[in-house]
């Protein structure tokens, strides 16, 4: 069959091959295919782009022969999908090599965030490390140093676990209030993959961690070197040294050829590029866990070595990318709950501004500190309204207001907001960022 | 096809299971040091060149030593294009210097001298991340110098003030007891409320984004938001 596809088929012009705006190896392909008298008119490729065609008519993708597998070596979205991007807040910083770029949740259909979507944040820009000649330093408070290759380091006994990454940031512009209209930048510097590597623990044992060993500086092969105090026992619970991600190496902005993924934990811990382990008696104190990272509060004290990502959940259906288009009735609400601590246990979901709650449908699999996805049927009246989710983790913590976390916090926070996001849909099926008193 | 298997099958391939599993945490964490015998020993050269962390204590800083003249000279030229002559910080880059006694206001400003409790970060990060647009280009002497400068220029030491091994570590930062190293979190205790949860009356939104016009466009190209469109 496919020989005989082939033979019937005049060679595709070269020029046709592996083009790559806007859907042209197609066009290219007709073009081809058209200019050799054997097939199609162009007017009829012209009537398609202009009209798709519902049934009865057949649409043009229909009646062509598509390109071949030669087309994309390496896949990518469809032309159609060319807005789903990471995007940036050009205000937030200076410079964008000291930035963060947020992932599109809006667009993200399940637990799973795309490789080439997933949040990024550098300190010093995206290092291009040649893995042939990155190394890991293990070494300090330990009874054998070690220097592994790439090659070295992935002959230890492997583990694959799926965690989400949080910036410790994410949510922190509406701090004072809600300032930006979009689910991608209120709570888009967050992503969730699966993730290949040795366990840290591993490593340990096979450097031998001496008894005085409390802290661990873990620290970047970028130009910021950019290096984080842990103490140790986070690093022998679950704490991976990893170069899969979702089903390919990691990408450069996630890392690669190494990072560390520390489950759970606020995003800049898990440090990318990953090259030097030092084990150590105490924190190091660095200029990301005292100057940066850490949290005013109103009496002008701050906290420092506050880790983890607590409960948190949102709505990514509807939110304002993504309203009420249709008008009123059917829609299933959908959302996406996590906790650094766990386990969700349960998302409630508020068509009312918190008065009232049900309970929304968890779709499996629910894992330890990853994403989890939730979901509750819903019929819109049409009417203006306030929709809200709450996340409840396995430890019994539930998901807070901004209200509560300002009287702890105030207002000048940066770091760990985790409250309830409040959409308000509008009478035209809009939806906005608000915050209720 | 029979329900109850023999045990005498049954009972030595536990065992082998049994075994096979104690045996495998064992080759993992439990194993001694140089278990799987992977990697190389690093010698004291390389873990040296790496090794350039600086603890409060001042171990791990390195021979030299920079003065406040030499200092504010070279501020001037490698660090002043984005922090400002006087560390004011340019544009949105980081503000350096002042803001002692902002903390518990409303406009709190966490610069190197209100902010940052130790005086060995300074070193460890213009060491290992400054100037950001050409990393690593300094010198230890002009490390020192330039950490010298910055706390002179904040007023913690004086300015006939020498960085070196010794006198960095034994600075005490305005903000070294500012702050708490424990998460207190939790920091609230809600309960699942399903109904009745709060007095439907008294709802009232208090700010909205779309009130705001700082959201960058979320379709389309990258938006840099220097020529929104209207």
């Amino acid at each position: 069959m496919a020989s005989g596809i082939r033979t019937a088929l005049p060679p595709v012009p070269s020029s046709a091959r592996g083009k790559s705006a806007a859907e042209p190896g197609r066009r290219s392909l007709l073009r081809g295919l058209a200019a050799s008298g054997l097939v199609l008119a162009p007017t009829l490729v012209h009537a398609a782009d202009a009209d798709p065609p519902a049934p009865p008519a057949d649409p043009i993708w229909s009646r062509t022969l598509g390109p071949g597998v030669d087309d994309r070596p390496y896949g990518r979205p469809s032309h159609y999908e060319k807005g789903v991007i990471r995007r940036y807040v050009p205000w937030l910083t200076q410079s964008t090599q000291s930035d963060v770029s947020f992932t599109p949740l809006q667009d993200q259909p399940g637990i799973i965030t795309a490789n080439g979507l997933f949040y990024e944040r550098y300190h010093s820009g995206r290092p291009a490390v040649d893995p042939a000649r990155h190394r890991l330093l293990i070494h300090g408070l330990v009874e054998r140093p070690l220097l592994l290759t790439m090659d070295q380091l992935q002959r230890f006994p492997s583990v694959a676990r799926i965690h989400f990454l949080e910036c410790a940031a994410n949510g922190g512009p509406d701090w004072p209030a809600a300032q930006l209209n979009s689910l991608q930048f209120t709570h888009g510097m967050i992503g969730c993959a699966e993730w290949v590597g040795v366990p840290l623990a591993t490593l340990f044992g096979e450097v031998g961690i001496k008894k005085e060993a409390k802290w661990v500086l873990v620290e970047g092969a970028d130009g910021a070197h950019m290096d984080r105090s842990l103490p140790i026992e986070k690093c022998l619970d679950d704490c991976l040294v990893v170069w899969g991600q979702n089903g390919e190496a990691l990408r450069p902005e996630q890392g690669f050829p190494l990072r560390l993924i520390v489950p759970g934990w606020q995003g800049n811990v898990s440090v990318k590029w990953l090259r030097r382990i030092e084990i150590g008696a105490a924190p190091w104190y660095t200029r990301e866990e005292t100057g940066k990272y850490t949290e005013l509060l109103p009496d002008g004290k701050a906290l420092g070595f506050t880790w983890v990502n607590e409960a948190k959940s949102v709505l990514t259906f509807p939110c304002p990318e993504k309203p009420l288009a249709g008008g009123p009735g059917f829609y299933e609400l959908r959302g996406l709950a996590w906790s650094g601590r766990g386990r969700i246990r349960h998302v409630d979901v508020s068509c009312d501004g918190g008065v009232t709650y049900a309970r929304t449908n968890l779709q499996g699999p629910v894992l330890s500190k990853a994403l989890t996805r939730f979901t509750l049927p819903w019929r819109w009246d049409g009417k203006p309204t306030l929709l809200q989710s709450r996340a409840t983790d396995e430890t019994g913590y539930v998901q807070p207001g901004i209200a509560e976390l300002r009287k702890v916090m105030g207002t000048g926070s940066v770091y760990l907001n985790n409250s309830i996001q409040t959409w308000q849909v509008t009478a035209s099926g809009s939806v906005n960022n608000v915050q209720l008193s | 096809m029979s329900s109850s298997p023999s045990r005498r099958i049954v009972a030595p391939l536990l065992a082998l299971l049994l075994g096979a599993a104690t045996a495998a945490p064992a080759g993992a964490q439990g194993a001694s040091p140089g278990h799987y015998g992977l990697g190389t020993t690093p010698t004291p050269a390389q873990i040296a060149g790496w090794s350039i962390a600086v603890p409060p204590s001042g171990a791990n800083l390195p021979p030299g030593h920079g003065s406040v003249s030499q200092g504010s000279e070279l501020f001037g030229t490698v660090c002043a294009v984005c922090h400002g002559a006087f560390g004011e910080g340019a544009a949105d880059y980081p503000k350096l210097a002042g803001g002692v006694g902002s903390l518990a206001t409303v406009a709190p400003a966490e610069t190197v001298g209100s902010y940052w409790p130790y005086a060995t970060t300074l070193f460890d990060f213009i060491n290992r991340a400054m100037p950001f647009y050409a990393p690593h280009s300094l010198t230890p002497d002009q490390v020192y110098a330039v950490t010298a400068f910055l706390l002179n220029l904040n007023g913690i030491v004086p300015d006939g003030f020498v960085a070196d091994a010794k006198t960095v570590p034994a600075v005490k930062m305005p903000n070294r007891d500012g702050f708490i190293w424990k998460d207190p979190r939790p920091l609230t205790h809600d309960t699942e409320c399903m109904t009745n949860c709060t007095d439907p009356a008294r709802l009232r939104i208090t700010s909205n984004a779309a009130d705001v016009h700082l959201t960058p466009r979320t379709t389309g190209p990258l938006d840099d938001m220097k020529s929104k469109s209207p």
